[in-house]
């Protein structure tokens, strides 16, 4: 308790906290909603999250799937590929592969 | 009456209120944003003839400005394109089953020593050199082929002649002339060219490089923070710059709010600092956010090489290189985000990565924040001013209009609540031209070109 508070005011040093200090006010509500959240917010969990940034792949053909597919979606004009999306129901073969073609589009900035 | 400031420029020069009036806007008005159009970085070079820009695509557009012309002798030149290439390609790293991002994190400019142009542009892994030079002539009249390039049957060839120059149209050409790979494991956060203009340096997570400009299979590891455990690590490198002109001296910025400043001829490993600058924290004030929002997002020293500054999430603080206790100057940026901590944790806009710029004469400093609002403080008049990037205030010369953000209780006309900012329009790239009141400030996919108002 801080002794300091008047007791005029009535109220609790907690919320002469948050009327002080806005951040401890959105911490409670932080841990309010996430009661299992650590106490260390920059610790090593974090740091190490940062370090490994980027979504991980199974292997390159994975991701060379995945950059196709992001491809086709940005491009609806282009024309339907004939064969169907291989999503995992079988092996795909080296022909089942689209081409991954470098990006050649020009930046919007120069038009 | 919408008065604000700037600098004037030189040295003696009366320091003028300035008015910041749009010049120019480059990039789509559409609202679907293609991932690859997100600026990721923006450079004047040394004499503010030439803008770069990069983007998360791995693309380099490059503005020159246009020379004064004679019959508006007031009137400063517009940038307009001058070259566009291809920099960096998504990779694959193969060990590690990861993307390696195309997108540009930095781009540096090299001091013009001829007629070309170089920039260092780098992305998560691999610097490259791109030498950008003109060509407005061509050899024509070879006796072996064609000037379309067909070689001609040496059956016809009766006559010798000597190929001359003629003139063309100008061709902006870039090419990539050194590639400085496999040298960071972790992030490439910055790279910075030292005033030798032989080396620089780049910096990652953990570790910092120095490289000679001529030589890509080598370079010096001169700061290293990996611990031998992982587990123990609680700090890492966030960004890095060499001084301007003492070239033995350079500085790391970490994610506890710390500067290190290290001196090369110390010893060859940089892992013991010369100067360590931290502002001490007030206990009382010590938040679960604070270790976050104390992180350094950019570091940079002033031209003078005196001072630098440094940006984390709320703040710019100066600082005194004479002085490690604690900072010069400290300038709000956006105080009242303080009560809305907890929404930009849990949607990560309290890891955002915000820049700062220093103008010419190092008089004013200015950073970017949400709702496409940014902020410049006038150290010598300690004033600040707080201005838009907006399609809407994109009439040509239209002075800009100064905004004001309400934190709550009552708002005035034209002042707009914290509830109601729009935290995915981020400013988080800003360049000041080194000579002149000419800002470039990007917002998430288009480029602003502001200036002060010439009369």
């Amino acid at each position: 308790m801080d002794s300091r508070v008047p007791q005029a005011f009535g109220c609790w040093p907690e919320v002469q906290d948050k009327m002080i200090n806005p951040e401890k006010a959105e911490e409670a509500k932080l841990k309010a909603r996430y009661p299992n959240l650590g106490n260390k917010p920059g610790g090593s969990d974090l740091l190490r999250k940062r370090l490994q940034k980027g979504q991980k792949y199974f292997d390159s053909g994975d991701y060379n799937m995945a950059k196709a597919k992001i491809k086709n979606k940005q491009l609806p004009t282009a024309a339907a590929p004939e064969k169907t999306e291989i999503t995992g129901d079988h092996i795909p073969t080296p022909q089942d592969l689209p081409q991954r073609k470098p990006s050649l589009v020009a930046s919007k900035l120069a038009g | 009456m919408d008065k604000h400031f700037g600098t004037s420029g030189g040295v003696g020069d009366e320091i003028d209120e300035v008015q910041w009036c749009f010049s120019q806007v480059k990039g789509a008005i559409d609202d679907d944003v293609a991932d690859a159009d997100i600026i990721s970085t923006v450079e004047f070079n040394h004499s503010g003839e030439l803008l770069a820009t990069g983007d998360k695509g791995g693309r380099v557009v490059i503005f020159q400005q246009e020379p004064e012309s004679k019959n508006q002798p007031q009137c400063r030149g517009d940038y307009n394109v001058y070259s566009t290439f291809q920099s960096h390609e998504p990779e694959f790293d193969y060990l590690k089953s990861l993307e390696i991002e195309e997108k540009i994190n930095k781009i540096r400019w090299l001091p013009q020593k001829n007629a070309a142009h170089f920039l260092l542009s780098t992305n998560d892994k691999t610097i490259k050199l791109w030498k950008i030079s003109e060509r407005d002539k061509r050899p024509e009249g070879y006796n072996l082929k064609e000037d379309d390039g067909r070689y001609r049957d040496p059956n016809t060839v009766t006559t010798l002649r000597v190929p001359i120059f003629r003139p063309m149209d100008l061709m902006v050409e870039a090419s990539p002339r050194r590639v400085y790979a496999n040298a960071h494991t972790y992030h490439i956060n910055s790279i910075s060219v030292n005033s030798d203009c032989e080396t620089y340096l780049s910096s990652d997570d953990l570790r910092i490089n120095l490289w000679h400009l001529e030589i890509t299979d080598r370079s010096f590891n001169i700061v290293d923070i990996k611990p031998a455990n992982m587990e123990e690590l609680t700090e890492v490198i966030t960004a890095s710059a060499f001084h301007p002109n003492q070239c033995n001296t350079f500085v790391y910025s970490s994610s506890k709010g710390a500067i290190r400043l290290c001196d090369m001829r110390m010893s060859a490993l940089c892992d013991n600092h010369a100067k360590f600058f931290e502002e001490p924290e007030d206990p009382n004030n010590r938040s679960f956010f604070s270790e976050i929002t104390s992180s350094i997002s950019d570091v940079n020293f002033s031209h003078s090489g005196r001072y630098m500054m440094t940006r984390d999430y709320l703040s710019i603080k100066i600082w005194d290189l004479n002085m490690e206790t604690r900072p010069v100057e400290t300038y709000q940026v956006h105080e009242y985000l303080r009560s809305k901590l907890c929404s930009l944790y849990e949607n990560d806009c309290i890891f955002d990565k915000f820049e700062c710029c220093w103008n010419g004469n190092d008089s004013v400093v200015m950073t970017g924040s949400y709702n496409n609002f940014f902020r410049m403080f006038d150290r010598g008049y300690r004033r600040d001013v707080t201005l838009e990037a907006s399609r809407e205030n994109s009439k040509p010369q239209s002075v800009l209009k100064p905004r004001k953000v309400s934190s709550g209780g009552k708002r005035k006309k034209d002042e707009i609540s914290v509830d109601s900012l729009d935290f995915n329009k981020k400013i988080l790239h800003t360049a000041w031209h080194p000579l002149d009141n000419v800002i470039a400030v990007a917002t998430t996919n288009n480029l602003y070109i502001f200036q002060d108002k010439l009369n």
